[in-house]
């Protein structure tokens, strides 16, 4: 099945755009506003799938192997966990920081100048510590992940041609 | 309606039956006072934004309060990819 | 009484869930029913956070209003990502059946053809 007709090609191309920009700011404002890195990823998980389904998924999977957004998805997970990790880390460098597994190591200190500001309503997307970057890790496991499944899905279950 | 169906639908009537008196058992719909409010709650709307700095309550909850379950989270979504790609690994000829 | 209304409503979607589960024979149906009870459940954690008058658990500049609980919130993110993996994995390894019986009866799966 190679896609829709050209006027559905027209709009996914109009609308996807649309789509991925609004998912990446769920995403990246997801510590001020509602949403967060699950909510914005099937935001853009969702244009994708639309673009899966307006060009047909022989085409896609010409562009995109599954194993590739594997490998995205892992990126994602070894940052999460990653970061997760530093928490601890950061107590053997900075002896005044409490260390623990989940520590958000970023918040009330002053060395880094990264996310370090203490929140307090007025949308400062410099806050939040930790949160941001776990945010923008599992963000892009959710999109890596959910683009997988439907795109394994649509292109094992495909009609064949002359069949 | 043989015998499987039979013990099908006593237990289908039991589970109902209990679901329907639990449900009108529990307390009035957003009534919460000072007594039966969740001190962890309490903590975490009071304390969100000087511990963790983040406007939003949930992602605070979720990424910094309880971040041992977002790693389970991340954990079975994983699974779930990987078993989704191993499926249909052998009908993909 | 009038206030257990989204109570009848969580235990209406779960005894729906819980009638396909036990009397479809349909693997479809099934996991339709598997996923009503699911979100039976999230709307039952959604009804436990809210509070009377409360907003979202959102801080912004110059609001003193009461708000509702973030835990269950942050419980229900988690059970619809698992949801949807759970979904997934279902959905997969029904088609996985299918191709393999050439049926979806519940029934008929797994016995030898006769």
């Amino acid at each position: 099945m190679s896609g829709m007709s050209r006027i559905v090609k027209t709009i996914t191309n109009v609308a996807f755009p649309i789509v991925l920009i609004y998912g990446l700011y769920v995403i990246a404002h997801g510590h001020l506003t509602p949403g967060g890195g699950f909510q914005g990823g099937a935001v853009v998980a969702s244009g994708l799938a639309m673009l899966l389904v307006a060009y047909g998924s022989i085409w896609v999977i010409g562009k995109v192997k599954e194993k590739q957004l594997s490998i995205l998805e892992s990126i994602g997970a070894i940052g999460f966990i990653g970061l997760a990790f530093l928490g601890i880390l950061m107590v053997f460098i900075y002896s005044s920081f409490q260390g623990n597994f989940f520590n958000n190591f970023l918040i009330n200190q002053n060395e880094i100048p990264l996310f370090n500001e203490i929140g307090a309503g007025l949308a400062n997307i410099n806050t939040a510590g930790v949160i941001p970057l776990m945010n923008f890790a599992v963000g892009l496991k959710v999109i890596a992940g959910l683009f997988a499944i439907v795109l394994v899905m649509a292109y094992a279950t495909r009609i064949k041609e002359g069949k | 309606m043989n015998k499987r169906n039979f013990a099908a639908v006593i237990f289908f009537a039991i589970v109902g039956a209990f679901l329907l008196f639990t449900a009108l058992m529990m307390h009035p719909f957003g009534n919460f006072n000072e007594e039966n409010t969740p001190e962890m709650d309490e903590y975490i709307i009071d304390n969100t934004q000087n511990e963790t700095g983040a406007d939003n309550g949930v992602t605070a909850v979720v990424f910094d309060y309880r971040g041992f379950d977002t790693l389970g989270e991340a954990t079975v979504l994983f699974t779930a990819v990987a078993g989704v790609i191993l499926v249909f690994r052998r009908l993909k000829k | 009484m009038i206030y257990n209304i989204p109570y009848i409503a969580v235990a209406a979607l779960i005894l729906i869930g819980l009638y396909a589960v036990i009397f479809k024979r349909n693997l479809i149906k099934i996991v339709i029913g598997i996923t009503l009870i699911e979100n039976g459940v999230n709307l039952f954690l959604i009804t436990l956070a809210f509070r009377e008058g409360s907003i979202a658990p959102i801080y912004r500049e110059g609001q003193n209003q009461i708000m509702s609980l973030p835990v269950p919130h942050a419980l229900t993110l988690t059970s619809i990502v698992i949801g949807v993996a759970v979904l997934a994995l279902m959905l997969s390894l029904i088609i996985h059946l299918y191709r393999h019986y050439n049926t979806l009866d519940a029934h008929k799966i797994g016995r030898e053809q006769e």
